[in-house]
């Protein structure tokens, strides 16, 4: 399973649900190079979870545009694969038939599908339960399910929406090392939204702030720590410290004068 | 999933049938068989004592044929003589034909209500109005439409059926997960991917159990269907039976029409079953 990364750049991008509501975030500019680990963190409201959208081709920015390696985002892709909170698995298949389920809206032969699809099971150590019925798993095997359903697509940029804020404490320690150990792997790049500022420091290369209504960017943090970043670390727990400071700074963050609409 | 192992830390744990689980079912099996002959037993008790009480009168003594041993006797005869095989055939063409026009229009028409929501507006009172409409009381119509009695019959049945299985997919549709439909987008599903891939497998409990309403509905009118105009199928058996004072023919094809009703339903719900992936 080849997966490469990507460049991401956001450009300008604002975003309003419609002419009656306001505008969800103004002029947001990031760039993330191949292979990074980006975390956006920030209260609810601030837009991350409609940034995210807007980077899986789910939703459509108002002005702006995000372009993947120089290609623009306009619909969802199998190159860019969100995982979303829940693990919303199909309930009429098994395991295996959950994780091929991208491959069959695909041109794949039998041979490459379940190739693929074995190694994928395999990645998220689910091998014994392949050809189980989803509702016989706990709710961490289930989003292990729909992890190996996005990486058996190798996308070149993995969406993550607070995907294990659902599940017990050691099934979401468990689940954010080996989503990061397999992006490492495998080279691609993640973008994920949290609240969890743990999640961030074990998960992330960097971390990026979202504040203020409408929303943007007001702070980022590099997290330059060798892997594993194990939250016993004294160096993970200081940058933990340290992005709860500037979070909490951030929440402070007040919209300058000059931030006008864009429309 | 009775035969499903999983390995736990280098052991196999089985999850098959264990002894407890195989004398449950046996249990639960006889049962339900008890109660199956038990029910039987009391109904055809009750039948008897009925016709038996009617008889005594002795100027209603001509009805003893209306009993279940006279009606039983003459299965084999009727099958010997081609009545029940030549009913069986016709009445089940037309059956099939009808229910199947119903299925092939009724899903689309279903998955559209389901899924847009100005359709399911525009077409609810309509649909609805059409629904109370007696489906017999389209024959004299279908007579004049349609060439033959034979294709006016299809039409009744068709018209009969459309409806659970238009509703019941659109009420199963309006209970599908709409995370699915966001989720099959992301994964690269394209509109024929969502219908057969998605929509489908998730509402085939409710289209199944759609089709087993209409079966119902369909089979309780195609006997009058055909008392008119054909020269086969259960009706026309019956109202000839009728005609010819054979009584116990009468009962005997009154007898294959329940037990038929009752096969073909009992397959709708082992389909059901089948096919359900709902759990609990």
């Amino acid at each position: 399973m080849a997966i490469r990364g990507t460049e991401i750049k956001i450009q300008g991008l604002t975003h309003r649900y419609s002419s009656r509501t306001g505008v969800t975030f103004n002029r947001v500019d990031l760039v993330s190079p191949p292979g990074e680990a980006l975390a956006i963190i920030g209260r609810s409201g601030c837009g991350k979870s409609t940034l995210l959208h807007i980077l899986a081709g789910i939703l459509k920015p108002t002005e702006g545009k995000v372009l993947l390696n120089g290609t623009a985002i306009t619909a969802p892709s199998p190159r860019w694969v969100m995982m979303f909170q829940a693990p919303h698995l199909f309930p009429w298949m098994t395991v295996a038939q959950n994780v091929g389920v991208g491959l069959s809206f695909g041109r794949w032969s039998k041979e490459e599908t379940e190739e693929r699809v074995t190694e994928a099971i395999k990645l998220v150590e689910l091998q014994d339960f392949a050809a189980a019925n989803v509702q016989d798993l706990s709710g961490g095997q289930q989003q292990r399910v729909a992890l190996a359903r996005s990486l058996v697509m190798e996308p070149e940029l993995l969406l993550l929406d607070e995907p294990f804020s659902a599940l017990d404490a050691f099934t979401r320690s468990s689940l954010q090392k080996d989503v990061r150990n397999i992006a490492k792997r495998k080279g691609f790049n993640i973008v994920f939204v949290t609240h969890d500022i743990d999640e961030a420091v074990i998960m992330g290369d960097r971390a990026v702030i979202m504040a203020g209504s409408p929303g943007n960017i007001v702070h980022e943090l590099d997290i330059d720590l060798p892997d594993p970043h194990d939250r016993h670390d004294t160096a993970v727990q200081a940058l933990r410290t340290r992005l709860m400071a500037t979070f909490q700074e951030a929440a402070n963050y007040k919209k300058p004068e000059s931030a006008t609409l864009a429309a | 999933m009775s035969s499903q192992t999983a390995t736990v830390g280098g052991g196999v744990v089985s999850a098959g049938v264990s002894g407890n689980c195989l004398s449950r079912a046996i249990k639960s099996t006889a049962d339900k068989s008890l109660h199956f002959f038990v029910g039987l037993g009391v109904l055809f008790a009750l039948w008897g004592v009925g016709i038996y009480i009617v008889t005594l009168n002795p100027t209603m003594s001509q009805f003893v044929d209306f009993g279940p041993l006279p009606a039983l006797k003459s299965l084999p005869e009727m099958w010997e003589n081609g009545i029940i095989p030549k009913a069986l055939s016709s009445t089940g063409y037309r059956l099939g034909a009808g229910l199947g026009l119903a299925i092939v229009i009724g899903i689309p028409l279903g998955i559209l209500m389901g899924r847009i929501r100005w359709f399911q507006r525009l077409t609810n009172v309509p649909f609805q109005f059409l629904r109370m409409i007696s489906p017999l009381s389209w024959e004299p119509i279908a007579v004049v439409v349609f060439a033959g009695w034979e294709q006016a019959i299809i039409f009744l049945i068709a018209i009969a059926s459309v409806w659970p299985v238009a509703f019941a997919t659109a009420s199963g549709l309006a209970k599908v997960d709409p995370a699915w439909f966001k989720v099959a987008r992301n994964l690269g599903a394209k509109p024929w991917h969502m219908v057969t891939r998605i929509i489908m497998p998730a509402i085939t409990f409710d289209i199944l159990t759609g089709i087993r309403l209409a079966l119902g509905v369909a089979w309780i009118v195609i006997i009058p269907a055909e008392f008119l105009g054909v020269t086969s199928g259960f009706g026309y058996a019956i109202e000839d039976a009728r005609e010819g004072l054979e009584y116990a023919h009468l009962m005997g094809l009154v007898l294959v029409i329940g037990v038929v009703g009752f096969v073909l339903d009992s397959i709708c719900v082992l389909l059901i079953k089948r096919f359900s992936w709902h759990r609990g």
